[in-house]
């Protein structure tokens, strides 16, 4: 009895977990309190908590001044293209590294990873001057492909993980029973990776939809997402606390809303499968 | 028609050669069984047969037609492996149609191929379930269901049985069989299990380290092992391989004696020794007997329960018909 758990250890465990969860949590209530309050009283000193004159006002503001849905709209369908194209470019990938490896395999899964340890600052000069030359600039299309790309060593790397937990022997079976390539992608596989097909989807919508770099460095007007829409209210002249933090929470909403509801298949992508 | 010829049939994973180059003609309709010790290849074999590995040289025909660049898909054949290998997240009735579905049977009649094995497999019960709630038998029979509806031309056994407990092993053994008996299709089965080979196998091949030490029918490998490998590896207990002066005096190198071919006595004999283990089952007596030059110990199978235990004397005859007598090379003197 070792192991057992009394319930005092359990609240004291309970009580710990919130407390962490608060405090990440912290910042991104105070944003969202702010978004409430005046301008005064986003930076009075000492700051007020719960006790402050409630108001929309920075909202309305917020909504008159710029198009909401216009950044919501390139938001969504820059987050998701690039989350779906990815997933299909890596679909495949992932199936050939999982069951058929080669010697390089475990190589080419690392080289993939490592482009994500280059700062993207590094490789920003040719991707712009690229964009240019082929006119795509602040191009909806080319952000979509773009963020693909950057996140694509992330989507491979956790499919290839889900696809390792399925046994061999059953897409064997399958090609024993008359399927090709496409059936036993379409009709064995994907059923079965499901659950980790999801958990990918949704973290890299959500590593797409806060991607800020590129999103912010690449776009004006056209194609800019919700990141773009935060930064305009960032501006060095003028105290507009209170009305950055509305648009924040505006950008955020969405994705807080989504992220509520997946609770479990995050756990689970963000633990790339080790926990099942 | 299930015909499949393996003409120099050669695979190598990187430098290692697993099997070097071998010749193999199973009929249509017969019951082959591969055996041989862990390790030998014969999984391999079975699945260059099934397409699911590249032959590194060497030629596979399937009814005449060469087979080798094909993929598993075409080569018309079903495999039943150890993992029964089902689809978790299709019901029973799903995976049994799966195969259909792929070959594009229309509905009433993979409708009525489904009924038909579900019936005959005792799962018409069951369709409606996962693989995840049934039991490994029934498993099993859903993966050997899955096989038989597409009528293929001969089935692949990889250990299907392994992952049984005993009884229901020696129940799906006779299954197996009967089944062969009444589609008459040409079956290729793998196992380590002698038992399992000698009871079903119309044909035996013996392999070691990827090598062909025998073919032949069970008895002809019971009665005629071409070598010491053969006549160790089948058979139950092991035959007793004697070597020394007593198989000298068959002008021999080693002779071999089944424990079921010796007299035992307590009063003369041949030879003389100790029974060191006595295993009392009944049925039969197995005694392990020390002490007898060029074999420790000498396993002798009695018939019936007899009273002889641990520490006693016993006296050895080996019937002269009944020995088979071995070169340097182990190879038969017949
Ligand atoms: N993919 C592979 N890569 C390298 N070597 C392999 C591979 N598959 C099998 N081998 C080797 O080939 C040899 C034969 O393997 P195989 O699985 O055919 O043996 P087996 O007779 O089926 O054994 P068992 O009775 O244990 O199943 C073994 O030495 C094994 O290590
Ligand atoms: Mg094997």
């Amino acid at each position: 009895m070792a192991r057992a758990v009394t319930s005092q250890r359990k609240a004291l465990n309970t009580v710990v977990a919130w407390s962490i969860g608060l405090l990440i949590f912290f910042p991104i209530l105070w944003t969202i309190l702010t978004s409430f309050k005046s301008e005064a009283e986003a930076i009075a000193n000492p700051p007020v908590f719960m006790f402050f004159d409630w108001t929309l006002e920075n909202y309305s503001v917020v909504l008159e001044r710029s198009n909401y849905m216009r950044f919501l709209t390139n938001s969504v369908i820059i987050a998701g293209g690039s989350t779906l194209l990815g997933v299909l470019i890596a679909v495949p990938a992932a199936w050939s590294m999982a069951f058929v490896p080669s010697r390089r395999t475990k190589d080419i899964l690392l080289w993939m990873l490592s482009t994500k340890m280059l700062p993207a600052v590094g490789v920003l000069y040719p991707i712009y001057l690229l964009c240019i030359r082929l006119g795509v600039l602040d191009n909806r299309a080319a952000l979509v492909v773009i963020l693909m790309l950057i996140n694509l060593p992330i989507i491979v790397w956790m499919l290839y993980t889900y696809f390792r937990e399925i046994p061999g022997e059953i897409l064997e079976a399958a090609r024993m029973d008359g399927a090709t390539l496409k059936d036993e992608i379409l009709y064995v596989l994907t059923p079965m990776a499901i659950p980790g097909i999801a958990s990918t989807l949704l973290l890299n919508f959500i590593l797409a939809w806060n991607e800020a770099f590129w999103t912010l460095n690449l776009t004006s007007v056209d194609a800019a997402p919700l990141t773009a829409f935060i930064a305009s209210y960032s501006s060095p002249e003028g105290l507009f606390f209170a009305k950055l933090s509305a648009a924040s929470t505006m950008a955020i909403a969405p994705i807080l809303i989504l992220g509520w509801f997946s609770q479990k298949q995050l756990v689970r992508g963000l633990t790339f499968g080790a926990v099942k | 028609m299930g015909r499949i010829q393996l003409k120099q049939v050669k695979k190598a994973f990187g430098d290692v050669v697993v099997i070097p180059p071998l010749d193999l003609e199973i009929v249509d309709g017969e019951f082959v069984v591969f055996v041989g010790p862990s390790g030998c290849g014969k999984s391999t074999l079975l699945r260059l047969i099934a397409g699911l590995e590249d032959t590194t040289s060497g030629v596979i025909e399937i009814d005449g037609e060469d087979a080798t660049a094909l993929p598993p898909a075409k080569r018309r054949l079903a495999m039943v492996f150890q993992s029964y290998a089902l689809y978790p997240h299709m019901t029973v009735r799903k995976n049994i149609a799966f195969p259909l579905r792929m070959a594009k049977m229309d509905q009433a009649e993979q409708d009525r191929r489904i009924e038909a094995a579900a019936k005959a497999l005792n799962l018409t019960d069951y369709l409606h379930r996962r693989p995840g709630q049934l039991s490994g038998g029934q498993r099993q029979r859903v993966a050997i269901g899955r096989a038989i509806v597409r009528e293929p031309a001969a089935f692949l056994f990889d250990e299907p049985l392994s992952n049984l407990d005993a009884a229901l092993r020696v129940g799906m053994r006779m299954e197996i069989s009967e089944l062969h008996k009444k589609l008459k299709t040409t079956m290729v089965y793998v196992t380590h299990d002698q038992v399992e080979a000698m009871t079903m196998a119309d044909k035996i091949v013996v392999l070691q380290a990827g090598v062909i030490e025998q073919v032949g029918s069970p008895l002809d490998l019971y009665h005629t092992p071409r070598n010491k490998f053969v006549a160790g590896f089948i058979g139950s207990p092991r035959m007793n391989l004697v070597e020394g002066t007593e198989a000298a005096k068959h002008n021999a190198t080693t002779i071999g004696v089944r424990p079921e071919h010796i007299d035992i006595s307590t009063t003369e004999g041949l030879w003389q020794g100790t029974v060191g283990v006595a295993e009392h089952l009944g049925s039969d007596t197995f005694l392990h007997v020390h002490g007898v030059p060029g074999c420790d110990p000498v396993t002798v199978r009695i018939a019936g329960d007899v009273a002889l235990n641990h520490g006693d004397t016993v006296h050895l005859t080996p019937r002269a018909d009944q020995i088979h007598k071995f070169d340097a090379q182990g190879l038969r003197i017949s």
